[in-house]
């Protein structure tokens, strides 16, 4: 038996919650990979508990992604059964881990953002979605307060560290605009209060930003190119091989339980 | 006072006052009483239980490799989260126990570097490879479960922060035990490739866990000394008897087949195993194992890729200091 894709009725709340759940676990996932091979005991500690509440949110997120489509699938379907073109996640989430600062960045631009969304999406009329919300409020917090204290510790730390965490700023502001995008199917949810239009986000997620990069003694690039595509799964080539690592015991093994 | 003297008569006098603190504080470890950090203690267990302790919090440090193996390729989002978990929980024990080590004078890294220059020892069980999900199944049964076994008598060790240690870590290490041996539960119930695939798993792990136990009682070091300190309560084949006995009715009951065709069961209950192969636990111990060459590679690679931040951490905990000082003294 070949192990096809599954194919999924993508509403617009199904999308929806797909992308809020592929973004979870690719950044979970990323974290992931960090296990056991961090500069710091303390921090395998800390890159672990970040990977394991994004890893909480996405399956959470799947569950009630696939309760919404209602055609059978559930959340390992949805998470080892999708191929690259399925997946909806942001390009920042699925860029490769890079150096120390590399990771720090992307979580750090990432959680700035989710703090704010998950904190507005509190009050979504959606109850499901209001109540992962909630949680992930709370760990987003963390996250931003973590990952804020490496960015000012590697901006203001030595030569060294600063060059590589404004390197890592550079090479992923980029991937930064399309947290604020939207599509037709996802303004109606806003319409509907189901969700919330990220773009009234944006002037708030720059200041805690640049605050945070000035007290770094970094710099924000100038340049307001901002690639995009994840949404529509349109992505960057690194994603195709964390999906095959991913998703290798659900492809070789189908329709195992484990 | 530990160090050497100069002055010999200096040295005989601290001579026999020693030795009359070593016999109050034997008599104090006879009682059951639990050695403190700043209690007075004879060099040589200060030196055992460093050792010890240090060995130790490298095995969790580096047994997390054979598992984090696992953690990009776990099949299902549940078991992926508990892999994690319990990898985590593994640094978690590194940690505790390393600031256990640390309470007898020895600085975390000067213990890490020991390790990595390849002069400390960590349990020779992480130096096999993990090779199919199987083996994270066999890792939480058998080695969380070797583990425990020599762990529990440990949580009654006359060293406090050792003992208070052991307790916190016996707690999590028991969850691992189930943990893995539920995943080999859904794999001795699922199709015949996952039940091989269960099978493989326990004959390659099998003997290596019984080695985990340490050299048999006749060849051992070490025991004489830290029983008498109460660091040890069992001996090395006590343990492994205890160890077998508990994880034969186990293994059948998932319908697996322990490795050793020449294991029987005796009148009085215990289950005999055949002679183990301490040639290549000795192999393994002098660096010979599959993995040790790319275990030690991977610990030292995440140390050196990781300098840097360390430093950078420092330099900017000293910047901030600084500052403090220069603010108040405006
Ligand atoms: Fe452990
Ligand atoms: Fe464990």
């Amino acid at each position: 038996m070949a192990v096809a894709s599954i194919s999924v009725s993508e509403t617009p709340l199904v999308l929806y919650t797909l992308r809020l759940a592929d973004d979870a676990l690719i950044l979970g996932h990323r974290l992931s990979e960090w296990c056991g091979h961090a500069p710091i005991l303390e921090e395998d500690m800390a890159l672990a508990n970040m990977g394991l509440d994004l890893l909480g949110q996405a399956r959470e997120l799947y569950s009630y992604a696939a309760k919404v489509e209602a055609k059978g699938n559930d959340e390992d379907k949805l998470a080892y059964l999708r191929d690259v073109r399925q997946y909806r996640n942001l390009l920042l989430l699925e860029q490769p881990n890079g150096d120390f600062a590399q990771t720090m960045a992307r979580q750090f631009f990432y959680s700035a953002f989710a703090d704010l969304y998950w904190r507005a999406m509190m009050k979504s009329g959606d109850a499901t979605l209001a109540a992962v919300a909630a949680k992930s409020e709370k760990e987003s917090a963390y996250h931003l307060r973590h990952s804020s204290e490496w960015m000012v510790r590697l901006g203001d730390g030595t030569a060294e560290s600063h060059a590589r965490a404004q390197a890592a700023i550079d090479h992923l502001w980029a991937f930064t605009g399309e947290m604020f995008c939207t599509d037709a199917g996802e303004r109606g949810l806003v319409d509907a209060g189901i969700s919330v239009d990220p773009a009234s986000l944006r002037s708030q997620w720059l200041r805690t930003v640049a605050d945070v990069v000035g007290e770094a003694t970094l710099d924000l690039p100038s340049s307001g190119w901002m690639q995009q595509g994840g949404r529509d799964g349109r992505h960057s080539e690194h994603l195709g091989h964390l999906l095959s690592e991913l998703q290798s015991m659900q492809r070789t093994f189908p329709g195992a339980v484990w | 006072m530990y160090t050497q003297a100069l002055n010999t008569s200096d040295a005989d006098d601290r001579h026999i006052e020693d030795a009359g603190r070593a016999a109050a504080f034997q008599a104090r470890i006879d009682a059951e009483e639990r050695i403190e950090p700043n209690d007075w203690m004879p060099a040589a267990y200060r030196k055992t239980l460093t050792r010890q302790i240090s060995q130790h919090a490298h095995s969790e440090i580096v047994g997390m490799l054979p598992e984090g193996n696992w953690i990009t390729r776990a099949p299902s989002l549940r078991r992926k989260a508990a892999l994690l978990a319990k990898v985590q929980d593994e640094c978690g024990h590194g940690l505790y126990l390393y600031a256990a080590a640390e309470t007898l004078g020895a600085s975390r890294e000067e213990l890490v570097d020991l390790m990595l220059a390849g002069k400390a020892k960590y349990s020779s069980i992480f130096n096999y490879p993990t090779l199919t999900w199987a083996d994270i199944g066999v890792i939480g049964w058998l080695v969380d479960g070797a583990a425990i076994m020599n762990q529990i008598p440990l949580c009654r060790c006359s060293y406090g922060p050792y003992a208070r240690a052991m307790i916190r870590v016996c707690k999590e290490e028991s969850f691992h035990q189930r943990q893995g041996y539920e995943i080999m539960l859904t794999l001795a119930r699922g199709s015949e490739e996952q039940k091989a695939m269960a099978q493989d798993a326990l004959d390659r792990w099998w003997w290596p866990v019984l080695m985990m136990f340490g050299p048999p009682d006749q060849a051992s070091q070490h025991s004489d000394t830290s029983t008498m300190w109460k660091i040890k309560r069992f001996s090395n084949d006590e343990l492994r008897q205890k160890f077998v006995d508990a994880t034969v009715p186990q293994a059948q009951y998932l319908g697996l087949t322990i490795p050793d065709p020449g294991m029987k069961q005796n009148a009085d209950g215990h289950w005999e195993y055949s002679a183990i192969d301490w040639d290549e636990f000795k192999q393994v111990l002098a660096g010979n194992g599959p993995c040790n060459r790319d275990r030690l590679a991977a610990r030292r690679k995440a140390h050196d890729d990781g300098a840097w931040v360390r430093e950078a951490a420092q330099a900017y905990a000293e910047k901030r200091k600084h500052r403090q000082v220069a603010q108040a003294a405006e």
